[in-house]
Protein backbone atom coordinates (compact mmCIF):
# COMPACT_ATOMS: atom_id res chain seq x y z
CA UNK A 1 0.00 0.00 0.00
CA UNK A 2 1.07 3.41 -0.96
CA UNK A 3 1.11 6.03 1.61
CA UNK A 4 2.92 8.44 0.67
CA UNK A 5 0.91 12.11 0.34
CA UNK A 6 1.26 15.45 -1.13
CA UNK A 7 -0.12 18.83 0.66
CA UNK A 8 0.26 21.65 0.30
CA UNK A 9 0.32 23.28 4.26
CA UNK A 10 0.74 27.25 4.25
CA UNK A 11 1.40 27.76 1.12
CA UNK A 12 4.14 25.28 0.87
CA UNK A 13 4.46 21.82 -0.30
CA UNK A 14 5.25 19.04 1.69
CA UNK A 15 5.72 15.45 0.73
CA UNK A 16 5.15 12.66 3.44
CA UNK A 17 5.12 8.95 3.82
CA UNK A 18 2.94 7.94 6.35
CA UNK A 19 3.73 4.94 8.74
CA UNK A 20 -0.07 3.85 8.41
CA UNK A 21 -4.11 5.03 7.32
CA UNK A 22 -4.80 6.04 10.81
CA UNK A 23 -2.94 9.14 10.96
CA UNK A 24 -5.60 12.31 10.58
CA UNK A 25 -4.70 15.35 9.56
CA UNK A 26 -4.72 16.71 13.23
CA UNK A 27 -2.08 14.50 14.06
CA UNK A 28 -0.01 14.85 11.19
CA UNK A 29 0.22 18.67 11.92
CA UNK A 30 0.89 18.62 15.38
CA UNK A 31 3.43 15.77 15.21
CA UNK A 32 4.81 15.25 12.27
CA UNK A 33 5.05 19.00 10.83
CA UNK A 34 4.84 20.78 14.40
CA UNK A 35 2.36 23.03 13.84
CA UNK A 36 0.98 22.77 17.24
CA UNK A 37 -1.73 25.91 16.79
CA UNK A 38 -3.96 23.45 15.86
CA UNK A 39 -5.50 22.09 18.47
CA UNK A 40 -6.74 18.64 19.65
CA UNK A 41 -10.15 19.25 22.14
CA UNK A 42 -12.62 16.25 21.99
CA UNK A 43 -11.14 15.20 18.63
CA UNK A 44 -14.64 13.54 17.86
CA UNK A 45 -15.77 16.24 15.57
CA UNK A 46 -17.80 17.72 18.58
CA UNK A 47 -15.93 21.32 19.91
CA UNK A 48 -14.19 22.83 16.61
CA UNK A 49 -10.54 23.23 18.32
CA UNK A 50 -8.89 21.35 15.41
CA UNK A 51 -10.62 23.47 12.24
CA UNK A 52 -8.62 24.09 9.46
CA UNK A 53 -8.97 25.13 6.13
CA UNK A 54 -9.31 22.19 3.54
CA UNK A 55 -9.52 23.83 0.13
CA UNK A 56 -10.67 26.36 1.63
CA UNK A 57 -13.56 24.57 3.20
CA UNK A 58 -13.90 24.71 7.13
CA UNK A 59 -13.10 21.33 8.15
CA UNK A 60 -12.60 19.12 12.00
CA UNK A 61 -9.00 17.85 11.50
CA UNK A 62 -9.57 15.42 13.98
CA UNK A 63 -12.17 13.57 11.91
CA UNK A 64 -10.25 14.21 8.48
CA UNK A 65 -7.50 11.05 7.43
CA UNK A 66 -4.36 12.32 6.13
CA UNK A 67 -4.48 9.31 3.35
CA UNK A 68 -7.74 10.41 2.06
CA UNK A 69 -6.38 14.06 1.35
CA UNK A 70 -3.31 13.81 -0.89
CA UNK A 71 -3.18 16.89 -2.69
CA UNK A 72 -5.10 18.97 -0.92
CA UNK A 73 -4.27 22.82 -0.27
CA UNK A 74 -4.37 23.12 4.21
CA UNK A 75 -4.33 26.85 5.72
CA UNK A 76 -3.70 26.23 9.81
CA UNK A 77 -2.98 29.62 11.78
CA UNK A 78 0.13 29.47 11.32
CA UNK A 79 -0.33 30.56 7.67
CA UNK A 80 -2.52 33.24 8.75
CA UNK A 81 -0.74 36.08 9.50
CA UNK A 82 1.32 37.99 6.73
CA UNK A 83 5.01 38.12 8.46
CA UNK A 84 4.23 40.30 11.71
CA UNK A 85 0.91 42.08 10.43
CA UNK A 86 -2.29 39.99 12.02
CA UNK A 87 -5.16 38.47 9.66
CA UNK A 88 -7.64 41.22 10.72
CA UNK A 89 -9.50 38.22 12.22
CA UNK A 90 -6.66 37.84 14.57
CA UNK A 91 -6.51 41.61 15.30
CA UNK A 92 -10.27 41.42 16.19
CA UNK A 93 -9.91 38.78 18.58
CA UNK A 94 -7.14 40.88 20.05
CA UNK A 95 -9.46 43.81 20.42
CA UNK A 96 -12.50 42.55 21.17
CA UNK A 97 -10.99 39.88 24.29
CA UNK A 98 -12.49 37.13 22.25
CA UNK A 99 -10.83 34.67 24.06
CA UNK A 100 -10.15 34.01 27.69
CA UNK A 101 -7.36 30.67 28.07
CA UNK A 102 -7.11 30.60 24.23
CA UNK A 103 -7.79 26.97 23.59
CA UNK A 104 -10.28 27.23 21.20
CA UNK A 105 -8.70 30.23 19.78
CA UNK A 106 -7.22 28.90 16.58
CA UNK A 107 -10.00 27.26 15.82
CA UNK A 108 -12.33 29.54 16.18
CA UNK A 109 -10.32 32.35 14.09
CA UNK A 110 -9.70 29.60 10.89
CA UNK A 111 -13.83 29.03 11.18
CA UNK A 112 -14.26 32.90 11.47
CA UNK A 113 -11.59 33.25 8.19
CA UNK A 114 -13.62 30.52 6.55
CA UNK A 115 -17.24 32.04 7.41
CA UNK A 116 -16.09 35.59 6.18
CA UNK A 117 -14.87 33.75 2.96
CA UNK A 118 -18.15 32.36 2.43
CA UNK A 119 -19.79 35.39 2.60
CA UNK A 120 -22.18 33.78 5.11
CA UNK A 121 -21.32 36.48 8.02
CA UNK A 122 -23.20 39.45 6.94
CA UNK A 123 -23.94 42.14 9.68
CA UNK A 124 -26.24 39.98 11.53
CA UNK A 125 -25.03 38.78 14.91
CA UNK A 126 -27.30 36.03 15.33
CA UNK A 127 -25.68 34.54 11.37
CA UNK A 128 -22.57 35.07 12.95
CA UNK A 129 -23.27 32.94 16.35
CA UNK A 130 -24.79 30.38 13.95
CA UNK A 131 -22.36 30.31 10.99
CA UNK A 132 -19.57 29.79 14.50
CA UNK A 133 -21.66 26.89 16.16
CA UNK A 134 -19.23 24.71 15.02
CA UNK A 135 -16.76 25.68 17.66
CA UNK A 136 -17.08 25.81 21.29
CA UNK A 137 -15.96 28.18 23.97
CA UNK A 138 -15.51 26.61 27.62
CA UNK A 139 -14.65 30.07 28.70
CA UNK A 140 -17.75 31.71 27.12
CA UNK A 141 -16.46 34.29 25.29
CA UNK A 142 -18.97 33.68 23.21
CA UNK A 143 -20.39 37.69 22.90
CA UNK A 144 -16.11 38.93 22.36
CA UNK A 145 -16.12 36.47 19.60
CA UNK A 146 -19.21 37.52 18.11
CA UNK A 147 -18.01 40.95 18.25
CA UNK A 148 -14.65 39.92 17.19
CA UNK A 149 -16.45 38.05 14.20
CA UNK A 150 -18.33 41.74 12.78
CA UNK A 151 -15.65 43.68 12.97
CA UNK A 152 -12.75 41.69 10.46
CA UNK A 153 -15.91 41.39 8.35
CA UNK A 154 -16.65 45.65 8.55
CA UNK A 155 -12.76 46.16 8.20
CA UNK A 156 -12.37 43.27 4.99
CA UNK A 157 -15.44 45.33 3.68
CA UNK A 158 -14.10 48.66 4.30
CA UNK A 159 -10.54 47.61 2.72
CA UNK A 160 -12.32 45.73 -0.17
CA UNK A 161 -14.53 48.80 -0.73
CA UNK A 162 -11.17 50.98 -0.73
CA UNK A 163 -9.33 48.56 -3.32
CA UNK A 164 -12.42 48.83 -5.24
CA UNK A 165 -12.96 52.75 -5.19
CA UNK B 1 -8.55 3.07 16.02
CA UNK B 2 -7.74 -0.42 15.49
CA UNK B 3 -5.57 -0.99 12.24
CA UNK B 4 -7.16 -1.07 8.90
CA UNK B 5 -5.73 -0.99 5.38
CA UNK B 6 -6.79 1.64 3.03
CA UNK B 7 -8.22 1.61 -0.64
CA UNK B 8 -9.21 4.87 -2.10
CA UNK B 9 -10.86 3.31 -5.37
CA UNK B 10 -11.67 5.29 -8.41
CA UNK B 11 -14.64 3.70 -9.95
CA UNK B 12 -18.01 2.21 -8.54
CA UNK B 13 -17.02 -0.67 -10.24
CA UNK B 14 -13.62 -1.11 -8.49
CA UNK B 15 -15.26 0.10 -4.87
CA UNK B 16 -17.73 -2.87 -5.00
CA UNK B 17 -14.97 -5.36 -6.21
CA UNK B 18 -13.20 -4.15 -2.85
CA UNK B 19 -16.07 -4.69 -0.60
CA UNK B 20 -17.05 -8.14 -2.29
CA UNK B 21 -13.83 -9.41 -1.83
CA UNK B 22 -13.50 -8.65 1.76
CA UNK B 23 -16.52 -8.95 3.72
CA UNK B 24 -15.27 -7.33 6.93
CA UNK B 25 -14.25 -3.70 4.25
CA UNK B 26 -16.41 -0.93 5.09
CA UNK B 27 -17.33 2.49 2.74
CA UNK B 28 -15.93 5.52 4.05
CA UNK B 29 -18.09 8.79 2.64
CA UNK B 30 -17.62 12.43 4.93
CA UNK B 31 -16.17 9.99 7.82
CA UNK B 32 -17.85 11.92 10.77
CA UNK B 33 -19.73 8.89 11.90
CA UNK B 34 -17.31 6.35 10.78
CA UNK B 35 -14.31 7.85 12.44
CA UNK B 36 -15.43 8.76 15.92
CA UNK B 37 -16.81 4.79 16.25
CA UNK B 38 -13.65 3.53 15.13
CA UNK B 39 -11.91 6.18 17.45
CA UNK B 40 -13.63 4.57 20.24
CA UNK B 41 -13.02 1.35 18.76
CA UNK B 42 -16.45 0.55 18.74
CA UNK B 43 -15.79 -0.77 15.06
CA UNK B 44 -13.43 -2.98 13.70
CA UNK B 45 -13.12 -3.09 9.76
CA UNK B 46 -10.20 -4.94 8.02
CA UNK B 47 -9.97 -2.15 5.66
CA UNK B 48 -11.70 1.31 5.00
CA UNK B 49 -12.60 2.05 0.89
CA UNK B 50 -12.34 5.74 1.10
CA UNK B 51 -15.50 6.71 -1.88
CA UNK B 52 -14.12 10.29 -1.86
CA UNK B 53 -11.93 9.19 -4.89
CA UNK B 54 -14.95 8.03 -7.16
CA UNK B 55 -16.15 11.31 -9.24
CA UNK B 56 -19.67 9.54 -10.41
CA UNK B 57 -20.53 9.88 -6.76
CA UNK B 58 -21.00 13.26 -6.99
CA UNK B 59 -23.40 16.17 -8.21
CA UNK B 60 -26.89 17.26 -8.54
CA UNK B 61 -28.66 17.44 -11.69
CA UNK B 62 -32.57 17.60 -12.64
CA UNK B 63 -33.86 15.64 -15.35
CA UNK B 64 -37.29 16.14 -15.95
CA UNK B 65 -39.15 16.47 -12.72
CA UNK B 66 -36.58 14.36 -11.05
CA UNK B 67 -33.56 15.94 -9.04
CA UNK B 68 -31.00 13.24 -8.85
CA UNK B 69 -28.18 14.03 -5.98
CA UNK B 70 -24.71 11.50 -6.17
CA UNK B 71 -24.36 9.72 -3.00
CA UNK B 72 -21.03 11.29 -2.01
CA UNK B 73 -22.67 14.98 -2.41
CA UNK B 74 -21.82 16.94 0.83
CA UNK B 75 -24.24 18.74 2.94
CA UNK B 76 -22.89 21.76 1.93
CA UNK B 77 -23.45 21.05 -1.36
CA UNK B 78 -27.32 20.37 -0.79
CA UNK B 79 -28.12 23.27 0.99
CA UNK B 80 -26.32 25.96 -1.51
CA UNK B 81 -27.45 24.30 -4.51
CA UNK B 82 -29.32 26.33 -6.98
CA UNK B 83 -30.98 23.68 -8.38
CA UNK B 84 -32.17 21.85 -5.22
CA UNK B 85 -33.34 25.29 -3.25
CA UNK B 86 -35.41 26.18 -6.38
CA UNK B 87 -36.70 22.68 -6.93
CA UNK B 88 -37.07 21.39 -3.28
CA UNK B 89 -35.55 24.46 -1.13
CA UNK B 90 -37.30 22.50 1.95
CA UNK B 91 -34.57 19.45 1.12
CA UNK B 92 -32.40 22.09 0.87
CA UNK B 93 -33.02 24.12 3.90
CA UNK B 94 -33.08 20.67 6.22
CA UNK B 95 -29.24 20.48 4.56
CA UNK B 96 -28.40 23.40 5.54
CA UNK B 97 -29.72 22.72 9.63
CA UNK B 98 -27.23 19.38 10.01
CA UNK B 99 -24.86 20.14 12.61
CA UNK B 100 -22.58 22.78 11.75
CA UNK B 101 -20.78 24.10 8.52
CA UNK B 102 -17.51 21.81 9.56
CA UNK B 103 -20.07 18.49 9.44
CA UNK B 104 -21.53 19.98 6.48
CA UNK B 105 -18.45 20.12 4.10
CA UNK B 106 -17.56 16.53 5.65
CA UNK B 107 -20.94 14.71 5.80
CA UNK B 108 -22.19 13.12 2.70
CA UNK B 109 -25.69 12.62 1.58
CA UNK B 110 -25.73 9.25 0.55
CA UNK B 111 -23.43 8.13 4.21
CA UNK B 112 -26.31 9.66 6.11
CA UNK B 113 -28.63 7.58 4.50
CA UNK B 114 -27.15 4.50 4.16
CA UNK B 115 -25.81 4.67 8.09
CA UNK B 116 -29.67 5.78 8.93
CA UNK B 117 -29.25 7.25 12.12
CA UNK B 118 -32.58 7.75 14.29
CA UNK B 119 -31.95 11.40 14.76
CA UNK B 120 -30.69 11.70 10.93
CA UNK B 121 -32.32 14.66 9.19
CA UNK B 122 -32.63 12.63 5.62
CA UNK B 123 -34.46 9.74 5.88
CA UNK B 124 -37.42 12.24 6.83
CA UNK B 125 -37.54 14.45 3.42
CA UNK B 126 -36.55 10.89 1.44
CA UNK B 127 -39.36 9.19 2.69
CA UNK B 128 -42.23 12.13 2.43
CA UNK B 129 -41.02 12.44 -1.10
CA UNK B 130 -41.09 8.81 -2.33
CA UNK B 131 -37.39 9.15 -3.07
CA UNK B 132 -36.05 6.11 -5.27
CA UNK B 133 -32.84 4.72 -4.04
CA UNK B 134 -30.14 3.78 -6.93
CA UNK B 135 -27.61 1.56 -5.81
CA UNK B 136 -24.59 -0.74 -7.95
CA UNK B 137 -27.13 -3.29 -8.56
CA UNK B 138 -31.27 -2.41 -8.04
CA UNK B 139 -33.27 0.64 -7.39
CA UNK B 140 -35.09 0.85 -4.09
CA UNK B 141 -38.43 2.90 -2.50
CA UNK B 142 -37.72 4.18 0.43
CA UNK B 143 -39.80 2.53 2.79
CA UNK B 144 -38.29 -0.54 1.37
CA UNK B 145 -34.39 1.00 1.76
CA UNK B 146 -35.10 2.36 5.56
CA UNK B 147 -34.75 -0.81 7.82
CA UNK B 148 -35.10 0.55 11.17
CA UNK B 149 -32.39 1.72 13.63
CA UNK B 150 -29.42 1.85 11.75
CA UNK B 151 -30.56 -0.44 9.39
CA UNK B 152 -31.06 -0.37 5.40
CA UNK B 153 -31.65 -2.84 2.62
CA UNK B 154 -28.12 -2.17 1.49
CA UNK B 155 -25.77 -5.34 1.54
CA UNK B 156 -22.74 -5.65 3.38
CA UNK B 157 -20.64 -4.84 -0.52
CA UNK B 158 -23.83 -3.29 -2.46
CA UNK B 159 -23.26 1.34 -2.65
CA UNK B 160 -25.60 3.51 -2.80
CA UNK B 161 -24.94 5.42 -5.61
CA UNK B 162 -27.46 8.27 -6.25
CA UNK B 163 -30.72 9.59 -4.75
CA UNK B 164 -33.76 10.45 -7.17
CA UNK B 165 -36.39 12.69 -5.22
CA UNK B 166 -39.33 13.75 -7.45
CA UNK B 167 -39.98 17.34 -7.32
CA UNK B 168 -42.91 18.07 -4.94
CA UNK B 169 -46.11 20.75 -5.59
CA UNK B 170 -45.33 21.87 -2.12
CA UNK B 171 -43.01 20.41 1.31
CA UNK B 172 -41.99 21.59 4.22
CA UNK B 173 -39.71 20.95 7.20
CA UNK B 174 -39.85 21.11 10.91
CA UNK B 175 -37.65 20.19 13.71
CA UNK B 176 -36.43 20.16 17.35
CA UNK B 177 -32.76 20.25 17.22
CA UNK B 178 -31.04 19.38 20.55
CA UNK B 179 -29.01 22.12 21.54
CA UNK B 180 -25.82 20.68 22.00
CA UNK B 181 -25.50 17.82 19.29
CA UNK B 182 -27.77 19.11 17.06
CA UNK B 183 -29.68 16.14 15.79
CA UNK B 184 -32.81 15.96 15.70
CA UNK B 185 -35.20 15.35 18.73
CA UNK B 186 -38.74 15.31 16.55
CA UNK B 187 -38.53 16.38 12.63
CA UNK B 188 -41.65 16.69 10.27
CA UNK B 189 -41.22 16.71 6.50
CA UNK B 190 -44.53 17.01 4.73
CA UNK B 191 -45.31 16.83 0.98
CA UNK B 192 -47.47 17.07 -1.74
CA UNK B 193 -46.43 15.51 -4.35
CA UNK B 194 -45.90 12.32 -6.68
CA UNK B 195 -46.31 9.96 -3.70
CA UNK B 196 -49.42 12.11 -2.24
CA UNK B 197 -49.54 13.93 0.93
CA UNK B 198 -47.21 12.01 3.15
CA UNK B 199 -45.69 12.74 6.14
CA UNK B 200 -42.73 11.32 7.69
CA UNK B 201 -41.02 11.90 11.35
CA UNK B 202 -37.68 11.48 12.29
CA UNK B 203 -35.85 11.69 15.72
CA UNK B 204 -38.63 10.22 17.36
CA UNK B 205 -38.68 6.77 16.89
CA UNK B 206 -36.06 4.07 16.34
CA UNK B 207 -36.62 5.12 12.72
CA UNK B 208 -37.95 7.31 10.25
CA UNK B 209 -41.68 6.78 10.05
CA UNK B 210 -45.02 8.01 8.31
CA UNK B 211 -47.40 9.63 10.36
CA UNK B 212 -50.41 8.59 8.77
CA UNK B 213 -53.31 10.28 10.80
CA UNK B 214 -51.47 13.33 9.69
CA UNK B 215 -51.82 12.64 6.11
CA UNK B 216 -55.14 11.95 6.41
CA UNK B 217 -55.89 15.37 7.49
CA UNK B 218 -53.95 17.14 5.36
CA UNK B 219 -55.29 15.27 2.40
CA UNK B 220 -58.58 16.52 3.66
CA UNK B 221 -57.41 20.10 4.79
CA UNK B 222 -54.03 21.34 4.16
CA UNK B 223 -53.42 23.78 6.71
CA UNK B 224 -51.56 23.74 10.21
CA UNK B 225 -55.32 23.48 12.10
CA UNK B 226 -56.24 20.17 10.45
CA UNK B 227 -53.07 18.37 12.05
CA UNK B 228 -53.28 20.32 15.85
CA UNK B 229 -55.75 17.33 16.93
CA UNK B 230 -53.28 14.29 15.79
CA UNK B 231 -52.34 12.70 18.74
CA UNK B 232 -49.36 10.58 18.39
CA UNK B 233 -48.96 7.42 20.38
CA UNK B 234 -46.16 7.33 22.47
CA UNK B 235 -45.73 3.85 22.52
CA UNK B 236 -42.22 2.63 20.93
CA UNK B 237 -41.01 6.32 20.38
CA UNK B 238 -37.39 6.89 21.89
CA UNK B 239 -36.95 7.72 25.65
CA UNK B 240 -33.86 9.04 26.51
CA UNK B 241 -31.82 12.06 28.62
CA UNK B 242 -32.72 14.80 26.07
CA UNK B 243 -36.74 13.92 26.50
CA UNK B 244 -39.53 11.00 27.21
CA UNK B 245 -41.44 9.29 24.49
CA UNK B 246 -44.55 11.43 25.39
CA UNK B 247 -42.74 14.63 25.02
CA UNK B 248 -41.46 13.39 21.60
CA UNK B 249 -45.01 12.48 20.69
CA UNK B 250 -45.90 15.90 21.59
CA UNK B 251 -43.72 16.96 19.26
CA UNK B 252 -44.67 15.12 16.44
CA UNK B 253 -48.15 17.22 16.34
CA UNK B 254 -45.92 20.40 17.01
CA UNK B 255 -43.34 19.80 14.20
CA UNK B 256 -45.95 18.76 11.90
CA UNK B 257 -47.88 22.30 12.20
CA UNK B 258 -44.69 23.80 11.60
CA UNK B 259 -43.73 22.37 8.63
CA UNK B 260 -46.81 23.09 7.37
CA UNK B 261 -46.13 26.48 7.89
CA UNK B 262 -42.98 25.86 6.24
CA UNK B 263 -44.48 24.53 2.97
CA UNK B 264 -46.76 27.48 2.69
Amino acid sequence: MNLSITLTVNGRERMLALPDPRVTLLDLLRDRLDLTGTKKGCDRGHCGACTILVDGRRTNSCLALAISHDGADILTIEGVAHGDTLDPVQAAFIAHDGFQCGYCTPGQIMSAIGLIREGQAGTDPERVREGMSGNLCRCGAYAGITEAVLEAQRALDAAEQEQAA
Amino acid sequence: MYDFAYHKPTSIADAVKILAADPDAKPVSGGHTLLPALKHRLNQPSALVDLSGIAELRGIKREGDTIIIGAMTRHGEVATSDIIKSAIPALAHMASTIGDTQVRNRGTMGGSLANNDPAADYPAAAMALGAKFQTDRRTLAAEDFFQGMFTTALEPDELLIAIHFPVPKKAGYAKLKNPASRYSMCGVFVADGAAGIRVAVNGAGPGVFRQEAAEAALSANWSPEAVAGVKQDPDGLNSDIHGSAEYRAHLVTVMTKRAVLDAG
